[in-house]
């Protein structure tokens, strides 16, 4: 491997990677607001472009154009480091994601460990965000999060260990090349786990409550918090924020769909690639709008209690009856 | 511990009911109207400012008689008539509503003893001084009746 294909590879992957978390961004923002408006049955943007689709550039424009303030008291340099690194953690993660066959930046054999490395790494950036805004409202929020990311991490973590017993890989192009069509799909009982189903269940949980959306998007309580860890942040600080969680939705959703619906093979077996991977994370990424428009923001204790009482539980469970049944076939 | 599994089973079950109503909705056709772009037809009752009525041939029927004038509450209406050479009756040449003013009562109206004056239907009033709201009504009448 010479040096110079080799820089032009890294440059073309880092271009395209963040070319695709911005394109992902300007997507989501307006497909949350179009199904936003049509469950409350109004239409959403339109003014922008045909159906509104070009509303997040203008919206874009607008955030680059305005100043960037610090506050006088905050600390000018965790301030201006967080939504940086909330951004980075989330570009760095997409290193790993099999879009396709052989779509993938770097092809490495802890891809799930260095997923879940740097996600939490995240609540970090959003813990020192809020910490050095100076701001009541948003050590409040950063406190929040931090409890609440520490909770949901277990029983993800967990689950993800179950899956990679089944698999024995963390190679996640591994993993989704053995499940070649739909019915060898992880999400379903009869490949590997019996409980698998409700695994992909709590993933999908964990993924919302990771990802601080609705309803569990107690960091940024509009009602309560002003706007929680980002309270304090104008222009492009909130923007890169934004991109950051909507970079994070996307990968919660690719790495539910590679863990469980097979990611980028096709469900009946012909002409896998990128777009099977798209559109299974696109399904999911909007269950997760639909999900925040649908339910009320719990409680902090609620959330808590769902974590600890219920799904940490439930997820040992899971890794019991898995290990079990990978030792002893016999009585399933 | 029954209880436990019976809320899990319970909280799961509405958590579903609800995605199946918003769902539903998502689905279903919009409700609002894009205003600028769209308008709804006016109601027949609607109350705007007062204008003066056109009959068959276009013209008004005010005979200067003040009785609006006079009924109005908050002073808004202004009229001025004058009776030319030879004529028998007045004839208006000023009628100014001073909308600033106006309560919409409809007093003006309803005491008109020539169903002269009619509300009219608009809504669209929006402007920069309040000049802009002390309306000529005889213009008005005269552009309409065109």
């Amino acid at each position: 491997m010479s040096l110079f294909p080799e820089i032009i590879r890294i440059m073309a992957y880092v271009v395209g990677v963040l070319a695709f978390v911005g394109l992902n961004a300007a997507f989501l923002v307006w497909l949350e607001r179009k199904v936003a408006g049509h469950i409350q049955r109004r239409i959403g943007p339109k003014e922008v472009g045909p159906f509104g689709v070009l509303q997040p550039v203008a919206d874009g424009i607008k955030l680059i154009s305005k100043q960037l303030v610090v506050p006088a008291q905050a600390d000018s340099l965790l301030f201006r480091l967080s939504p940086v690194l909330t951004m980075t953690l989330a570009v760095t993660v997409f290193v790993v994601l099999p879009f396709g066959p052989s779509l993938v930046a770097r092809d490495i054999n802890i891809g799930l460990l260095l997923i879940f490395a740097f996600l939490s790494i995240n609540v970090l950036a959003l813990f020192i965000g809020g910490w050095g805004s100076n701001n009541k409202y948003a050590v409040v929020s950063a406190i929040r999060a931090v409890s609440q990311n520490v909770a949901y991490e277990v029983p993800m973590l967990i689950i993800v260990i179950t899956m990679v017993m089944i698999t024995s890989s963390m190679n996640l192009n591994v993993i989704v090349s053995q499940q070649g069509n739909l019915l060898q799909w992880h999400i379903f009982p009869w490949n590997g786990s019996i409980l698998s189903p409700l695994a992909f269940l709590i993933f999908f949980v964990c993924t919302l409550a990771e990802t601080n959306r609705a309803p569990f998007d107690l960091g940024e309580a509009e009602s309560e918090l002003v706007a929680g860890f980002h309270t304090e942040y104008s222009g492009m600080g909130f923007g890169l924020f934004f991109l950051g969680e909507y970079a994070s939705v996307f990968v919660g959703c690719a790495l539910a769909s590679i863990l469980f619906l097979g990611g980028w093979q096709c469900p009946l077996g012909i002409m896998p690639g990128v777009h099977w991977m798209l559109i299974k994370t696109y399904l999911l990424v909007f269950v997760v709008i639909w999900v925040r428009w649908t339910f009320p923001r719990t409680t902090l204790y609620g959330l808590l209690n769902l974590s600890w009482k219920v799904l940490v539980p439930f997820s040992l469970v899971i890794l019991l009856v898995t290990a079990a049944q990978l030792k002893m076939p016999w009585p399933f | 511990m029954s209880g436990y599994f019976k809320e899990i089973y319970d909280g799961g079950k509405s958590l579903l009911v609800g995605m199946g109503i918003t769902f539903r909705y998502m689905v279903q056709p919009v409700v609002t109207l894009q205003y600028p772009h769209e308008t709804v037809p006016m109601t027949p009752r609607f109350r705007g400012h007062i204008d003066l009525a056109c009959d068959q041939a276009g013209n008004h029927k005010c005979i200067v008689c003040g009785t609006c004038q006079r009924n109005c509450p908050s002073g808004c209406i202004s009229l001025k008539g004058e009776k030319p050479e030879g004529a028998k009756k007045k004839l208006l040449i000023a009628y100014q509503l001073d909308f600033t003013k106006c309560s919409l009562c409809g007093t003006c109206v309803e005491s008109c003893p020539t169903d002269a004056l009619i509300f009219s239907k608009n809504y669209n009033l929006a402007g920069l001084s309040g000049q802009e709201f002390i309306l000529d009504l005889l213009k008005r009448q005269e552009e309409r009746s065109k």
